[in-house]
């Protein structure tokens, strides 16, 4: 690769004063909708060209950048990702929740709480949380303008009436800041309440929307629901296999075609420290076999 | 809001139409058309295709802005307000809680991918009601009112028959206990019998309820069910008005007289 063609963080200054911009526009609104000039990457759409986008305006050299894909560092998502920042900004990269000051995901809060002066950034496919019920933006648009989200609960009121239950497992719907219906992206909904009262910037990026959303530290985020069925995370009932933590979100693995399965944290950096600490699940291999790789 | 409700003097009129007037281009749609509505009253509005019927009915509910003159319509706390001057919040919220459209498809009042249960609950979940059990009991007890058997509460009206989905757009509207009702040929692409039956629920609910509607219709049967007075119109103007039994039986207009001779003998 040619390096010096290239701008630092691949993006030129000018787009990314303008992804500023609406970045700064999305803090003061928290949970409205900035659209922006999203750009062509090279990277297909629904990649996390948004949140590679956001994540380019905001880096800095100092920076340390983390990227996970379904809570997991070394997907191919993730690790493309990471290298790709690596290239083309030379910003140091790591796979520690603590260490980060950017971290870019896909679908997941690190388990590990967020700190002062970190920046989470969200890859978003749909950012229009009102879209399944109604199809018009420009109607969208209105009801965002004018507070008018009964519209909302109507989905709500569907899954009680179909299952018994809200049965919205992921993209669950929050009211910011006590004023903007927003989606979180498809975070699991067990991630909703660490988006409440967050001391990290939360930013939201969805590139073939062409849409920018924030959340700043320290604002209220509440999940919708009913007063007689309300807000539940969910989890697996099991400990993680591999760490035995019996408090973070879990993956399913199918380990053959008999059945069998095992549940670990879909989290990995929080699943190797605990392990490197010491703690062991059920399946747990020798140690040395188990440490994460970075 | 849950403002108590004012008690209303019903010799106040609830909607006032003061030379109303629409043009498209050089084409206009409806001139000169000034009247007052009151609590309780039914109005039909009759006339043939492209006599500016559907066009008044827009201008009445706000959904289009007059060319010239002015609909007034006096909210819950009893002050007449020019409704051009409302902002749109304010006339969107009087949409969905003091005022109800039947529309003659009722895909276009529906949702027609949602359950019957929700399409009714909507509007009270959209004046803030946070509570399943109560929504889900309000909702089916409106089906049971507007003569829907309860177990399809949770069906989506496209399973519904034409009657069905249009006793389901009227249960939607009435839930919030409007006091106007606009009604866009509300029986028009139903087959007579349940034509029918239809009028006979609607004349019901509006006595019932009280209801002020706004009927607008070119079948002169159902404007003679429904409503206590009748405006005839014809190229955009009112050309007779006054009590439904007064025009339909003793018609004064040259027109009116083709319009209510040009009825089927039953």
């Amino acid at each position: 690769m040619n390096a010096p063609a290239y701008n630092f963080a691949y993006l030129d200054e000018q787009t990314k004063r303008m992804i500023r911009r609406a970045i700064l526009k999305a803090i003061a609104i928290p949970g409205y909708q900035v659209p922006f000039a999203s750009r062509e990457m090279p990277m297909p759409y629904g990649w996390g060209t948004g949140g590679v986008q956001v994540t380019a305006a905001i880096l800095g050299p100092a920076d340390v950048l983390k990227v996970i894909d379904q809570g997991s560092d070394d997907t191919t998502n993730a690790i493309s990702i990471r290298k790709f920042f690596g290239k083309t900004a030379g910003v140091a990269t790591t796979t520690s929740t603590a260490d980060a000051t950017v971290i870019q995901t896909r679908h997941r809060i690190p388990e590990a709480p967020l700190h002062a002066g970190q920046v989470l950034v969200y890859q978003v496919p749909i950012p229009e949380p009102l879209r399944f019920l109604e199809p018009r933006e420009t109607e969208t648009r209105r009801m965002h303008a004018l507070g008018e989200y009964g519209l909302m609960h109507v989905k709500l009121y569907e899954d009680i009436a179909r299952f018994g239950h809200i049965a919205t497992s992921y993209a669950y719907p929050v009211k910011v800041n006590a004023r903007y219906v927003m989606d979180p992206s498809p975070t699991p909904k067990f991630d909703n309440p660490k988006m409440d009262n967050c001391p990290a910037l939360q930013l939201f990026g969805a590139g073939r929307e062409k849409r920018i959303y924030a959340i700043p530290p320290h604002t209220e985020v509440v999940s919708l629901d009913f007063e007689d069925h309300p807000f539940t995370r969910y989890r697996f009932d099991a400990p993680c296999a591999l760490c035995g933590a019996g408090d973070s979100y879990l993956d399913e693995i199918v380990t053959d075609d008999k059945g069998g399965r095992m549940f670990v944290c879909s989290d990995t950096d929080y699943c190797g420290s605990r392990q490197s600490a010491g703690h062991r699940g059920s399946e747990s291999a020798a140690p040395h076999k188990e440490r994460a790789h970075g | 809001m849950a403002e108590p409700q004012v008690s209303l003097h019903d010799d106040q009129p609830l909607l006032v139409a003061d030379h109303l007037g629409k043009n498209y281009g050089r084409l206009t749609a409806c001139r000169d058309v000034s009247f007052a509505l009151y609590p309780g009253e039914v109005l039909a509005i009759v006339g043939e295709s492209g006599s500016g019927k559907s066009t008044l009915l827009q201008l009445l509910s706000a959904q289009l802005a007059p060319s010239a003159g002015r609909v007034s319509y006096r909210m819950r706390d009893g002050v007449l307000r020019d409704l051009a001057a409302l902002g749109e919040a304010e006339r969107r919220f009087l949409f969905r809680t003091d005022w109800g459209f039947v529309h003659q498809d009722p895909a276009q009042g529906l949702r027609m991918a949602v359950s019957a249960g929700a399409n009714v609950g909507e509007r009270l979940m959209a004046v803030g009601w946070n509570h399943y059990g109560r929504i889900r009991d309000t909702a089916s007890s409106w089906l049971e009112r507007v003569e829907i058997d309860t177990a399809r509460i949770d069906d989506a009206p496209r399973t519904y028959s034409g009657g069905m989905r249009q006793r389901l757009q009227i249960a939607r509207n009435l839930v919030t206990e409007p006091r106007l009702v606009f009604m866009d040929e509300p029986t028009g692409g139903l087959d007579v019998s349940v034509q029918a039956r239809l009028l006979d629920l609607m004349r019901n609910l509006v006595s019932e309820l009280g209801l002020a509607a706004i009927v607008v219709t070119h079948d002169l049967a159902v404007a003679r069910l429904l409503s206590h007075r009748v405006m005839v119109m014809k190229g955009g103007r009112v050309i007779e008005t006054g009590l439904t039994d007064q025009v339909l039986d003793d018609p004064r207009e040259p027109y009116t007289q083709l319009l209510v001779s040009s009825i089927l003998p039953a």
